[in-house]
């Protein structure tokens, strides 16, 4: 239990009539990266909107660092970092004062924010970019930036939505780069994606098709399973079932 | 506390780096002030009259000459067919036809009675009104002139005639820019207010940073404290630029004390920044949001006593004032600037106030959900 930190029952998500998430059970171990994969309007998005406390679950059970997501959503919001599909930093402050304004809000010290700041901005050859608005910034460097700020606070757990999306090939290696360091230190990646190379990068990799999972294990028994050379074939002979579309 | 310092600090770089959040403080009450009072004026003047004189006599020329010197009335037409002077209302050139009948003199000086007829363009309410009353007290006026001219007055008059004699109290001159400005003044409060507080929170919607504070741990009402801080401060800076204004431009000085406006002001703003909150809860992005602020400021200002006196509107229109907050400052703005009234006096009207903010504001932090 102590190794698990995101655990799913039958967590279930209706709008109206439409099922948009459909009895999902899983668990995630810590420390892992746990890849979220699925075509557009599979759920994913909606799955882990309810898990960071943004979205109200309609039926089930979930628990992440140990907290429920029904009762204890406030209590899960200080365990977690979150990046959205959006790009969500404040374009016009500058990389400095986003830092400061999300540390702040963590209730971090000013020494610290200071002192973190100043690593991350060396970490990611941005030094000079420090006082320049954020609005200013190449998208890629702006999509690393958002990551940084996702993990300032030194979360257990992070929730990726999709972060590489729209972001040239080099930059999305070196995102993954990053994702792995952070992985290293301990925290638990969720990340939702539907570039397969990408799945090929997760401990273990979950799919969705039409609100439900319809597979979970780590990309090499997934492919043995399947008689699949790629998680792409994996994918498309999942995603092949699925009958919504956006 | 700490998180409140650090949205605050954020809230106010922001603002400092909008330019078109300053240029709307900083211009839009200079340019209101400066020109709507000139413009926004309760006097009837230049109504174009059209005479119809099928008389032609020394007394009709008299009358009409009477007429024309009083300052309000431009004579547009002098025609002898009334089917012309018709035209000229149809046309939008006229706004008044007045008509003299031919042996107008003539029965005036033989019967002692003579008709005049007068026809009113209604399509403006107001000017149509005003400029009927106005020409009726001038033939009345003239009437009584030619009376004077044949009749030996006895001692006493054999009329009884009620003279008025007026003063106007707390506006001697009648200068209704003394009404205007801060009726005005109170207007630009509540738009800036509502607007500024409503379109700050829907952007952070629109381009997703709520959802990144929703994800923090970061308490509702810290939230709100930090939108509403910032922008209260900013009301009253439009404030104190409009007073200052009214000042410079028009020379008005509160009879009342500047605290007693501020007071009131402070709290107001509260109300007013209140449904600003309430209206970005309830819109998605800004077009829904300034759709229903500008929805709820025409009602404001329509039935807010500003253009119109709340007192000679219907049960019903007066019933809804009363859930106006416009129309409780107009009223404490003209009885603290006209009359210098003092806290004391506008305590009613800070309590009902202070009830709009209370409501309005427990009902944004009640309607806002970290959570949907």
């Amino acid at each position: 239990m102590s190794n698990t930190v995101i655990t799913a029952n039958k967590l279930t998500k209706r709008f109206g009539d439409f099922v948009a998430v459909d009895q999902i059970s899983f668990d995630v171990h810590k420390g892992e990266i746990f890849g979220f994969l699925g075509a557009n309007g599979a759920g994913k998005t909606t799955a882990m909107r309810m898990l960071c406390g943004l979205l109200f679950p309609s039926s089930g059970e979930a628990t992440v660092a140990g907290f429920d997501v029904f009762k204890e959503n406030e209590k899960i919001k200080k365990s977690i970092g979150y990046m959205s599909q959006k790009f969500s930093l404040y374009e016009d402050l500058t990389v400095k004062e986003n830092m400061e304004f999300y540390g702040g809000i963590y209730h971090m010290t000013d020494k610290y924010i200071k002192e973190k700041t100043a690593y991350i901005l060396n970490h990611l050859h941005l030094e000079k970019e420090g006082n320049v608005l954020v609005k200013s910034l190449p998208p890629g460097w702006k999509q690393k930036l958002a990551f940084s700020v996702a993990i300032f606070h030194e979360p257990g757990i992070v929730f990726l939505d999709e972060p590489t999306g729209g972001v040239d090939p080099v930059t999305r290696r070196e995102f993954w780069n990053m994702i792995y360091e952070a992985s290293e230190r301990g925290t638990t990646i969720f990340v939702t994606t539907h570039y397969m190379d990408e799945a090929e990068y997760c401990s273990r990799v979950s799919i969705m098709v039409d609100g439900r999972i319809d597979a979970l294990d780590t990309p090499g028994n997934l492919k043995k399973y399947h008689n699949a050379s790629s998680m792409d074939e994996v994918f498309l002979q999942l995603a092949r079932k699925a009958r919504r579309s956006e | 506390m700490r998180t409140l310092k650090f949205l605050l600090r954020k809230e106010f770089r922001q603002i400092f780096r909008d330019p078109a959040i300053l240029r709307l403080i900083l211009i839009m009450p200079v340019i209101q002030l400066l020109i709507l009072p000139w413009a926004a004026d309760y006097e009837i003047k230049k109504i174009k009259l059209a005479v119809v004189d099928h008389d032609h006599s020394e007394y009709s020329r008299k009358l009409i000459n009477k007429i024309t010197s009083a300052g309000y009335f431009i004579l547009t037409d002098y025609s002898s067919s009334y089917e012309q002077s018709l035209e000229k209302i149809e046309y939008d050139k006229a706004d008044l036809v007045l008509q003299i009948p031919s042996h107008f003199e003539k029965e005036l000086v033989k019967e002692n009675e003579a008709k005049l007829f007068m026809a009113i363009n209604a399509i403006n309410g107001v000017k149509a009104n005003l400029g009927g009353a106005y020409l009726r007290t001038i033939i009345q006026d003239y009437n009584r002139e030619v009376r004077m001219e044949w009749i030996q007055l006895p001692k006493f008059s054999p009329e009884v005639q009620i003279e008025v004699a007026s003063s106007n109290w707390f506006n001697p001159l009648m200068n209704y820019k003394y009404f205007m400005v801060p009726g005005i003044l109170v207007i630009l409060l509540t738009m800036v207010g509502t607007n500024l507080t409503a379109i700050n929170i829907v952007k952070e919607k629109e381009i997703g940073t709520i959802e990144q504070i929703n994800v923090t741990p970061i308490k509702k009402y810290h939230f709100i404290l930090g939108k509403l801080i910032p922008f209260w401060i900013m009301g009253l800076f439009v404030l104190t630029i409009g007073l200052t204004i009214a000042r410079l431009a028009y020379g008005i000085i509160p009879a009342g004390s500047f605290l007693t406006i501020y007071v009131f002001a402070a709290v107001y703003l509260l109300a007013v920044l209140g449904l600003g909150l309430l209206i970005s809860t309830y819109s998605v992005n800004q077009q829904q949001s300034m759709l229903l602020s500008f929805f709820l400021m025409m009602i404001f200002i329509l039935l807010g006593g500003l253009y119109t006196s709340i007192d000679s509107m219907p049960e019903w229109a007066k019933w809804i004032t009363r859930f106006n907050p416009v129309s409780y400052f107009i009223e404490v703005m003209r009885m603290v600037v006209l009359k210098g009234s003092s806290l004391a006096d506008i305590k009613f009207h800070l309590f009902k106030v202070f009830g709009f903010a209370v409501v309005f504001i427990s009902w944004a932090i009640f309607s806002y959900h970290k959570r949907s």
